[in-house]
C-alpha cells in the first residue's frame, strides 16, 4: 500500500497507541516514544515494522505515542492508520490476509 | 492465534455484558469477572468516526485474546447504517461466536444478517453455520414481529429487549415496578420459548441504586429470562447469585436425572425416584438446573 | 558479593562494617550503641523561641555547609517547607555540600532536583523518592548514591547514628511560641506527627516551622518545646488540598474489588482471625477496600478486631467509631476523617516511627501484627516485592512501612493486579528487591491466589476454604503471555541507590538506568 496522505488512529489513553503515518520521500521512517520504552522498546518497533511489511507499505513516516498498549493493538493502530491514509479504511479489508 | 471452539447454541448466559469494542484496556481480560457472554459493541458505544478503527481492534482483540469459556458476541451496527457489512465480515473472519442484530424488526433482518454471514463465512473459510445470532428488539414493530424474528433462523439463538429505544417509541420512562415494559417483556418471552430459543432483558444504567436493579433481576427471574445484559462488571455477581438454583432444586434435578439415565441405559422408559414416577417431560429442565449448579459452584458431579 | 535475596552488592559499599543482608531476623539479640545529639543548653528563662524568617532560625543553629537536614513527610504532596529551607540555605545563606534526610520526597520536592544537578545537595536519605527528584538521581546526578531505608529502618539508623542530623526542620500545623508541635488545629492540618518525633530527639538542632501560632501550651504535643532550639511563623506550610485528600473513598473498580474480597476470603480462612486480631492496610484501591469485605466476614463470625496501625484514613475511623475495632494507633493520617479524629475519638492514638517499625527497638507495634496486606509494583516469582523502582528503572516508589509490616505480621497479603498496562506485575525478577520474598506469605491477583511455599499451613487454610489458588510460576507466565516477556533493564555500573534492609544490612542497590534508544 502506499501512504497517500497523514492519518491517525488510536489515542493518548493508557493500554493504548497513537499512530501518525505520514508520506515519506524514500524508505520507511519509525519513530517510537513509549512508557514502556526500556522493556518493550524492541518488540513494539518489531511489531511496527512487521504490520508496514505485511500491508507492503514500502515508503512512510510512522510516529507511534505508546501508552502501554499490548502488541494487538498496536498492530491494529497501524493498520486503521495506514488503511485511512489511503482513504480505504471503510470496507473490503483484507482479513486474515494483509491483516491478521 | 487462540481457536476458539464451535459455538453452542444453547449454552448458559445469565449475564451478557457490553464492552467498547474500541476501548484496549477493557477488552483484554474483560473474563476475568466470570461473565457468561461478553458483547463487543461496535454500534453505540463507538463514534460515527471510529468504526473503522474499532474493527481492527475488534480483530486482533478475537485473534488474540484467550478468552477462555466465556461467550464472545458482537453487536453490530444497524441495517440502517453504511458499517453493519463490513462489521460481519470482521466479527466472521475474527472468529466471534455470534453476532447481535441491533434495532431487529422483522425476520427478513434476520435473514439480510444470515445471508451476509454466509457469504463471509464462505469468503474467509469459516465452517457454514458455525456464526450464531440473536436479535436486539428495540421497538414496538420488533416486538410484535418478536415471533417471526425468533424463528427466522436456525443460527438464532436469542433474542433481547433493549429498553433505552424501546421506552423512546412507548414514551415512558422506567419504573420500580417494571411495569413500563412488562407487556413488551412478556410478549417477547412468549414468542423466544414458541420458537424454543433464549431470552434476554435489558441493562440496568443506574449503577447508583444497587436495589433497584436487584428487584429488577428478581423480577427477570420470576417472569422466565434467560438472563440479562449488563454495562458493569459489579453488575455480575448478583444476577448470578438471584438466577442461582436452591440446594433443594439441585438435589431433586441430580436425582431425576440420575434415575432417567440409569434407566434409559436399561431400556426401561419409565422411572421413578423414591418410589414416584417421574414424567420424562421434567429432564430437559433438571437438566438445567444442573448445569445452572455447576456454574454456580453448587454442583461437581458429572451428569452434565 | 551476593546477599540472602541473591543481590549482587558491589564490595566497595562494605566498608565500616556493613554487611550485605543476611535474611530475617539476622540481628536478633545483637547490641546496639545509641548515638546521643550534641545540644545547646537554653537555661537561661526565654520568653520566646520566635524568630523572624528561616533564614534567621539556620543561623541561630550555626548552619553551614556539609551539614545534615532532616524532614518528616506528613504534609506529603502539599509540603512546601523542604523547598523553603533549601531556598535559605542554599539561595539565601550560600549553602552547600548539604544533604537532606526525610522520611520521604514526592513531586512536592521537584525544585530540589535542581539543587542536585547544581551539586549543592549532594546526599539524599530518604523512604520515598518520587517525581523529578527520582529522575535526576535516577541518572546518577547525586554525587553519592541515595540511601533508602523504611520507616522503621529510618529511627533504627538515627538512634544507631548511623545518620547523624545536624538539624531537623519540623513542619508543624500548629505550634506555640516555644515549640510545643501538633498535628492539628491550624490550617494545615495532618494529624500525627510519628514521623518527627524521633528526629526531634535524636537532632543537635531543631527548628519548628509552622504557619498557626497557638497559645502556650500546645498540648499535647507531639514534638516538645524540650528539644527545640526556634520557631519559624511562615504564612502557609503547604496546600492542605494535596496534604489531606477529603476523605478516602473505597474503591468502585470491580477489579479492586474482586481482589479485595478475595484478600479478606484468604483472611478469614487463617487461624489469626480470632477476636481481638490486629491489622494494617494500605490505601491503595484493593487494600482499601479489603476493609469493607473484612467487616463483613467479622460480623458473620461475631468477632472485632483488637487494634489497627499504619497510615490511617476513614474507613478504619469509621469502623473505630462504630465498636468495631478496640484501638487504632496511628502514624500518619492520610485523610480529613482520620486527621480530625486522631486524640479525639476515645482510642485512636498517635505513635512514632520507631514505635510503630524500628526493628532495633524492644517492642514495635509491627511485631504483634496478625495481617498487613500490601500493595506492589512488582513481585517476583521468589516472592520478593519492589515498591522502589518502576518497571523501567526509575527511582519513582518508597519502601515506607511495608517491608517492616511484611517482616513483623504473622500473614503478610501483596494484592495488585497481574498486569498494569504493559507492565507485568508478577514478573521473574523484580528490578529492586524491597521486600525479601521470606517475608510475604500470600499474593493476589486479579488472575489468581498464590501462596508462599514456605508457608504450608497457609496453603492448608486456604485448601481447607475451598479457596482455589495456584502457584506464582504460574501466574508470571500468565502475566507474560499477556504483554509480552520484557526485555532486561540495562544498566551502567554506577550505584545510585543503596537499599538499606530494616536492619541496616544492604538489600540491593539500584545502578544508573541506561535507556533504550531504537
Amino acid at each position: 500500500m502506499i501512504i497517500e496522505k497523514s492519518a491517525v488512529a488510536g489515542t493518548l489513553e493508557s493500554s493504548d497507541a497513537q499512530v501518525t503515518v505520514e508520506p515519506n520521500g524514500g524508505g520507511i521512517a519509525v519513530e517510537i516514544t513509549s512508557s514502556v520504552m526500556n522493556q518493550y522498546g524492541r518488540q513494539i518497533k518489531a511489531a511496527v515494522l512487521e504490520t508496514l511489511e505485511r500491508l507492503d507499505v514500502k515508503s512512510g513516516r510512522v510516529t507511534v505515542v505508546d501508552k502501554g498498549a499490548l502488541d494487538c493493538t498496536l498492530k491494529a493502530r497501524v493498520e486503521c492508520a495506514v488503511f485511512r491514509s489511503c482513504g480505504q479504511s471503510d470496507k473490503n479489508i483484507p482479513w486474515g490476509g494483509a491483516v491478521k | 492465534m487462540i481457536p476458539r471452539p464451535k459455538p453452542e447454541r444453547f449454552r448458559l448466559r445469565r449475564t451478557m455484558m457490553f464492552m467498547n469494542a474500541q476501548k484496549p484496556g477493557l477488552i483484554k481480560d474483560a473474563y476475568i469477572y466470570g461473565v457468561d457472554s461478553i458483547m463487543l459493541d461496535l454500534e453505540d458505544a463507538v463514534a460515527e468516526n471510529q468504526k473503522d478503527a474499532a474493527r481492527f481492534s475488534l480483530y486482533h482483540a478475537l485473534k488474540t485474546i484467550d478468552y477462555g469459556d466465556t461467550e464472545v458476541i458482537v453487536r453490530i451496527n444497524g441495517l440502517d447504517t453504511p458499517h453493519w457489512q463490513e462489521d460481519i465480515r470482521v466479527c466472521v473472519a475474527g472468529g466471534a461466536d455470534g453476532i447481535r442484530i441491533a434495532k431487529c424488526e422483522s425476520a427478513q433482518d434476520v435473514l439480510t444478517v444470515e445471508k451476509a454471514v454466509e457469504e463471509a463465512e464462505k469468503e474467509f473459510g469459516v465452517e457454514i453455520g458455525r456464526t450464531l445470532l440473536m436479535a436486539a428488539l428495540e421497538s414496538p414493530k420488533g416486538i410484535l414481529n418478536a415471533y417471526e424474528i425468533c424463528a427466522a433462523s436456525p443460527r438464532m439463538f436469542g433474542v433481547a429487549i433493549s429498553g433505552g429505544d424501546f421506552r423512546k417509541c412507548m414514551q415512558t420512562k422506567p419504573t420500580p415496578s417494571g411495569i413500563d415494559m412488562l407487556t413488551a417483556r412478556g410478549m417477547m418471552l412468549i414468542a423466544a420459548r414458541a420458537a424454543g430459543i433464549q431470552c434476554f432483558d435489558t441493562v440496568f444504567t443506574d449503577l447508583d441504586d444497587t436495589e433497584g436493579f436487584l428487584n429488577e433481576v428478581r423480577q427477570n427471574k420470576e417472569m422466565g429470562f434467560d438472563g440479562k445484559s449488563l454495562i458493569n462488571p459489579k453488575q455480575i455477581r448478583p444476577v448470578h447469585e438471584i438466577f442461582a438454583p436452591t440446594e433443594k432444586e439441585v438435589i431433586q434435578a441430580e436425582a431425576w436425572v440420575r434415575a432417567f439415565r440409569e434407566a434409559a441405559a436399561q431400556g426401561i422408559g419409565v422411572f421413578t425416584v423414591n418410589g414416584k414416577m417421574v414424567d420424562v417431560a421434567f429432564i430437559p429442565g433438571a437438566e438445567r438446573t444442573l448445569k445452572l449448579a455447576k456454574a454456580c459452584g453448587m454442583y461437581e458431579g458429572d451428569l452434565v | 558479593m551476593k546477599n540472602a535475596v541473591g543481590r549482587d552488592i558491589p564490595e566497595y559499599l562494605l566498608r565500616d562494617g556493613r554487611e550485605v543482608y543476611q535474611g530475617k531476623n539476622y540481628m536478633d539479640g545483637k547490641y546496639l550503641q545509641k548515638a546521643a545529639p550534641r545540644t545547646r543548653r537554653y537555661e537561661k528563662p526565654q520568653e520566646s523561641k520566635i524568630v523572624d524568617s528561616i533564614v534567621d532560625a539556620l543561623r541561630q543553629v550555626g548552619a553551614r555547609s556539609g551539614m545534615t537536614f532532616s524532614f518528616h513527610h506528613h504534609l506529603r504532596n502539599g509540603d512546601f517547607v523542604v523547598n523553603m529551607v533549601m531556598q535559605a540555605a542554599i539561595e539565601e545563606l550560600g549553602l552547600d555540600d548539604i544533604t537532606i534526610a526525610a522520611t520521604s520526597l514526592g513531586e512536592a520536592h521537584d525544585p530540589v532536583a535542581q539543587y542536585i544537578e547544581d551539586g549543592k545537595v549532594v546526599g539524599i536519605q530518604t523512604s520515598g523518592i518520587r517525581g523529578k527528584i527520582g529522575e535526576v538521581v535516577s541518572a546518577g546526578k547525586l554525587q553519592t548514591p541515595a540511601i533508602i531505608r523504611s520507616h522503621g529502618g529510618r529511627p533504627r539508623a538515627i538512634e544507631a547514628g548511623e545518620v547523624h542530623i545536624d538539624i531537623a526542620v519540623v513542619a508543624a500545623p500548629t505550634s506555640d511560641c516555644v515549640g510545643n508541635c501538633r498535628g492539628i488545629g491550624g490550617k494545615s492540618n495532618c494529624g500525627s506527627l510519628g514521623y518527627a518525633m524521633t528526629d526531634a530527639k535524636y537532632a543537635d538542632h531543631v527548628i519548628v516551622v509552622t504557619d498557626c501560632l497557638v497559645d502556650f501550651p500546645n498540648m499535647p504535643a507531639s514534638v516538645e518545646a524540650i528539644d527545640v532550639d526556634a520557631v519559624v511563623v511562615v504564612d502557609s506550610i503547604g496546600n492542605p488540598k494535596k496534604i489531606a485528600s477529603a476523605a478516602a473513598r473505597i474503591s468502585q473498580n470491580p477489579r479492586d474489588l474482586m481482589m479485595a474480597e478475595n484478600v479478606a476470603k484468604v483472611i478469614a480462612s487463617t487461624p489469626y482471625f480470632k477476636e481481638g486480631f490486629s491489622f494494617q492496610t494500605g490505601v491503595g484501591g484493593p487494600s482499601l477496600a479489603a476493609n469493607l469485605f473484612l467487616e463483613k466476614y467479622m460480623d458473620e463470625r461475631g468477632i472485632k478486631m483488637g487494634w489497627a496501625i499504619g497510615g490511617i484514613c476513614g474507613p478504619m475511623v469509621e469502623m473505630l467509631k462504630k465498636g468495631k475495632v478496640g484501638k487504632v494507633i496511628d502514624v500518619q493520617d492520610f485523610d480529613l476523617d482520620a486527621v480530625n479524629s486522631i486524640n479525639q475519638t476515645p482510642n485512636h492514638f498517635e505513635m512514632s516511627a520507631s514505635q510503630y517499625a524500628n526493628p532495633a527497638n524492644k517492642g514495635a507495634f509491627v511485631n504483634k501484627l496478625d495481617f498487613v496486606v500490601l500493595a506492589a509494583l512488582e513481585i517476583d516469582t521468589g516472592f520478593n516485592v519492589n515498591v522502589l523502582t518502576g518497571s523501567d528503572g526509575v527511582l519513582r516508589g518508597a519502601p515506607g512501612g511495608h517491608p517492616d509490616t511484611a517482616a513483623g505480621s504473622k500473614c503478610c497479603i501483596i494484592v495488585t493486579p497481574l498486569v498494569r498496562g504493559r507492565m507485568a506485575t508478577v514478573c521473574k525478577n523484580v528490578v529492586t528487591v524491597t521486600t525479601p520474598g521470606a517475608c510475604v506469605d500470600v499474593l493476589v491477583t486479579d488472575y489468581g491466589i498464590a501462596v508462599n511455599p514456605l508457608r504450608p499451613d497457609l496453603i492448608k487454610c486456604l485448601d481447607d476454604a475451598g479457596i482455589p489458588h495456584v502457584s506464582i510460576e504460574s501466574l508470571q507466565e500468565k502475566a507474560y503471555s499477556l504483554v509480552g516477556t520484557p526485555d532486561d533493564l540495562e544498566w551502567e555500573d554506577k550505584v545510585v541507590a543503596v537499599l538499606e534492609a530494616r536492619d541496616g544490612t544492604i538489600l540491593d542497590v539500584v545502578r544508573k538506568i541506561k535507556p533504550l534508544k531504537l
